[in-house]
């Protein structure tokens, strides 16, 4: 029964740490049509950022949750220049700029692997909250139930966000019809720099969070690619609710599908992904037909 | 036996009717004018008679025979060709080669992966043959990409010529073209001969008009106004259709 | 015509000789390894250049391939069991990513084969009790056509050689063909094609199946040359190596891929003993190329050289003034 509890938490958690990953990526992938092939490096790249943080290496160390900050920022700035210098360069040709996303992510890659070497760099859970919780018999890691929480908020903060403020609007106005958008006055180029920075602040703020869970290791941003994929065309590019309701649903086949069958894992976690793009383009909450 | 026929043809986008219960009956080598405003809908007609695009609800009917539900790609092989507004050819080839790959769609040899094309000289010389018969053979072998927008829309129509259809349907033949221009791809239509059902949809009334034997008006997807020539101008409708905008 | 006869012969001939003119087995062994993966290119080109259709998972069915040879040598079959049914099986698999993938185009086109090849790489990965996993397998011997051992770098690098001018040879005759016409047609103007009575869907099919051949051929080179498969040839990296391979040398030319394929061999052996490390160089020249020199380093610098030899050819012919300036 424990089992069961514990997989399930597992699962919201890997959930609410997918959606934080995927919810820029799905934004992305609305407004300037491409998958960012560079989302998985940027959580990556922020959980690696994260520990330096924390290590001392630089002489000091931060507090868990400022570095989370601190780190996401960094990211956005990353992620906003290489917006900038490369995509914009080739604007309107989408097949150069997921071409683009994917060399840079290889050098990502390497970089990282040259700055902190390849052995897998554990993180402590964050003072306060590496206990537990009981649930009747059971004990739930708090850090993983905090997690879940801060996936939570960020959701409502994004919705209301997109919902509520003008810059929302823009960004919908520009998932929606970007021609129109550009007609209306919007500088849908200017747009496109700050959701991706939005985006990769996000992937690298949940690299730093997720850190304890998953650890760091080069070959975590191929790990959580594809991961975030499977999430947006499950759910629909430039959705929200899409994003949210399919990071839920690949954290638990991810999980579940590690648990039991994991020699299948990947063709289970993989499998819903081709068969959406083929029978439903638009993924499960409308969004996007690609 | 009518060339082409339509019953009740309807779609819609969303919650905009594009065209509305269109009823057209074109009889065989009529030459037959399809106006009306922008947005009126004549497009998408074609792209619906092509095959393009599905409809919501109507049939149509090539020489009776009803082809409502046969793929676009084997209403070539029935005999119909159109052309496009926007010029689509193929701009990183040669004219020759424009012309040949409109042939080879109705050529079994088109499955053929293991001859050299060039070589296939029936083929090549029924291809020249085509851009004879639109006067561009003497730059045959020009790149597409180094000729005039009325060069490019007569090869266009040789295109759809060379397919040797029985119904031709012309999108806009005369469409950004200059005085000469529009008088050299007149010459071309009036010289094809009655074998041919031409079907046009055309903006420029002065060119278009006496090229017709009957005309169909269009307008918000439906048809206003239908007759002759004459019949069609001294209608009270189609100023109204012209002049309310 | 006379002048691209006696190009190609002389190439034949220069190709030929190289395990003679160059003795060390590593750098006949890099020799072969251009070759084998230029069919690689070649075959990924048919999709990339001729269909205009990008895909990200084809490593996926270069590995299937190398998979299906060494699983069956263990199981104890014979080479020409084991080729043949690679090629079968090789086949068979692409016809199920044809079926999948060309449900769409463009970036769906892309995100379908790289989620396709995610899966075999997986199932490569996690099937243990089939693959071996992370562990790979080995292939003990090579296969001895009429009796001549293909253990020496030489011996095998002539064999690669045959198979790569026969696959050079068929990839022209498929080009320059009307279906090879056609697909470059569905690529430019699918439309258009499909009014003038051209089948779009099966027409990519078909190339999809012959890019797959090719793959599949340059799979079974493959395990032979390394004597070793393990999941990391099916991964991403390594389709995006095949991509660049064919957008480097220029997609949509004969020449372009089997220039590519020789450009990211060399550099990933021979340069990266010296230098950063590999998978930064591939990033680093796959931005640089799609920037700077999207068509390709064919015919990129077949455009150069135009320029360079209209500038060296002479004073520029001035246009007169139409007017004098005041």
């Amino acid at each position: 029964m424990t089992f069961w509890l514990l997989l399930t938490v597992n699962s919201v958690t890997f959930g609410g740490l997918l959606f934080l990953l995927s919810a820029g990526f799905s934004l992305i992938f609305g407004l300037m049509r491409i998958p960012n092939l560079t989302h998985g490096s940027m959580f990556m790249v922020g959980a690696y950022l994260g520990t330096t943080f924390f290590s001392g290496a630089l002489g000091f160390t931060l507090n868990f949750w400022v570095a989370a900050i601190v780190t996401a920022f960094e990211v956005a700035v990353l992620g906003a220049l290489m917006e900038r210098l490369l995509l914009r360069r080739l604007a309107g040709q989408q097949l150069a700029q997921v071409l683009v996303t994917l060399g840079v992510s290889f050098m990502v890659a390497d970089l990282c692997l040259m700055a902190w070497g390849g052995d897998p760099i554990s993180v402590e859970t964050p003072p306060g909250l590496g206990g537990f919780i009981r649930v009747g018999t059971a004990a739930a890691p708090l850090y993983r139930l905090a997690i879940i929480a801060i996936a939570v908020v960020f959701a409502v903060a994004l919705w209301l966000m997109l919902e509520r403020t003008r810059l929302g609007a823009m960004i919908r106005a520009g998932v929606d019809d970007p021609q129109m958008a550009r007609v209306v006055g919007i500088r849908v180029s200017q747009l496109f720099t700050i959701v991706f920075g939005l985006g990769a602040a996000l992937a690298g703020f949940a690299g730093v969070i997720g850190a304890p869970i998953l650890s760091v290791y080069p070959g975590l941003d191929q790990d959580m690619l594809p991961l975030a994929l499977v999430v947006v065309i499950l759910g629909g590019t430039g959705s929200l609710l899409g994003s949210f309701v399919g990071s839920i649903i690949v954290g638990f086949i991810y999980n579940f599908g590690q648990a039991l069958v994991p020699e299948l894992a990947y063709f289970i976690l993989f499998l819903p992904m081709v068969l959406v793009l083929v029978l439903r383009p638009q993924g499960l909450f409308g969004g996007q037909v690609l | 036996m009518t060339a082409l026929a339509v019953q009740g043809l309807s779609k819609s986008f969303g919650g905009l009717r594009v065209t509305a219960n269109v009823n057209l009956k074109v009889e065989p080598g009529e030459r037959r004018l399809i106006i009306g405003p922008n947005g009126a809908g004549k497009t998408t007609l074609f792209n619906l008679i092509t095959g393009e695009l599905p409809p919501d609800a109507g049939s149509i009917q090539l020489f009776d025979r009803d082809i409502t539900k046969v793929a676009s790609r084997k209403r070539a092989h029935l005999g119909m060709a159109r052309t496009y507004q926007i010029i689509t050819l193929f701009t990183g080839d040669t004219i020759l080669r424009n012309a040949t790959l409109a042939l080879l769609g109705l050529s079994p040899l088109r499955w053929n992966p293991w001859v050299a094309l060039h070589r296939q000289q029936h083929l090549v010389d029924e291809a020249r043959a085509a851009l004879k018969r639109v006067g561009l053979d003497h730059i045959a072998d020009r790149p597409l990409a180094e000729t005039s927008y009325g060069e490019k829309r007569r090869v266009e129509i040789a295109m759809a010529l060379a397919q040797n259809p029985k119904v031709l349907l012309l999108d806009e033949p005369f469409a950004g073209l200059s005085i000469d221009e529009r008088r050299d791809v007149r010459q071309l239509l009036t010289s094809i001969p009655r074998d041919v059902t031409i079907v046009m949809i055309e903006h420029d009334m002065d060119t278009a008009l006496d090229l017709a034997d009957r005309i169909t008006l269009l307008h918000f997807g439906e048809v206003i106004v239908e007759g002759t020539r004459a019949e069609v101008v001294a209608d009270p409708r189609t100023r109204e259709v012209y002049l309310g905008e | 015509m006379i002048a691209r006869g006696i190009a190609i012969a002389i190439a034949i001939l220069a190709l030929i000789a190289v395990p003679y003119a160059i003795t060390e087995a590593y750098y006949v062994n890099i020799a072969s390894q251009i070759l084998l993966y230029a069919i690689f290119a070649l075959g990924l080109n048919i999709l990339v250049g001729y269909a205009g259709l990008v895909s990200l998972g084809h490593a996926g069915l270069f590995g299937v391939a190398s998979y299906a040879v060494a699983s069956l040598l263990v199981l104890g079959y014979g080479h020409t069991v084991a080729i043949l049914a690679a090629l079968a099986i090789g086949l068979l698999f692409t016809a199920g990513f044809a079926a999948l993938a060309l449900r769409a185009t463009g970036i769906s086109f892309i995100m379908i084969t790289l989620a396709l090849g995610e899966i075999l790489w997986g199932l490569a990965y996690r099937w243990i009790s089939l693959t071996n996993g992370d562990n790979g397998v080995n292939v003990a011997t090579r296969p001895m056509p009429f009796g001549i051992a293909l253990t020496s770098a030489p011996a095998f690098y002539d064999m690669t050689l045959i198979v790569f001018v026969v696959a050079v040879a068929a990839t022209a005759i498929f080009v320059r063909s009307p279906f090879g016409a056609a697909l470059a047609g569905t690529r430019d103007q699918p439309r258009r094609m499909n009014a003038l009575g051209f089948h779009v869907w099966m027409i990519r099919f078909g190339a999809f199946m012959f890019s797959g051949l090719l793959t599949a051929v340059a799979g079974i080179l493959y395990v032979y040359y390394n004597r070793f498969i393990s999941p990391q040839t099916l991964a991403l990296p390594a389709s995006a190596e095949a991509l660049l391979m064919v957008i480097s040398g220029g997609a949509g030319t004969l020449l372009g891929p089997i220039v590519g394929a020789a450009l990211v061999v060399v550099i990933k052996n021979v340069v990266s003993a010296y230098v950063v490390r590999w998978n930064f160089m591939l990033g680093a020249i796959f931005v640089a190329i799609v920037v700077f020199m999207p068509e390709g380093l064919v015919p990129g610098l077949a455009r150069l050289s135009r320029s360079a030899w209209r500038a060296m050819s002479g004073p520029k012919k001035v246009l007169p003034a139409a007017e004098p300036k005041p």
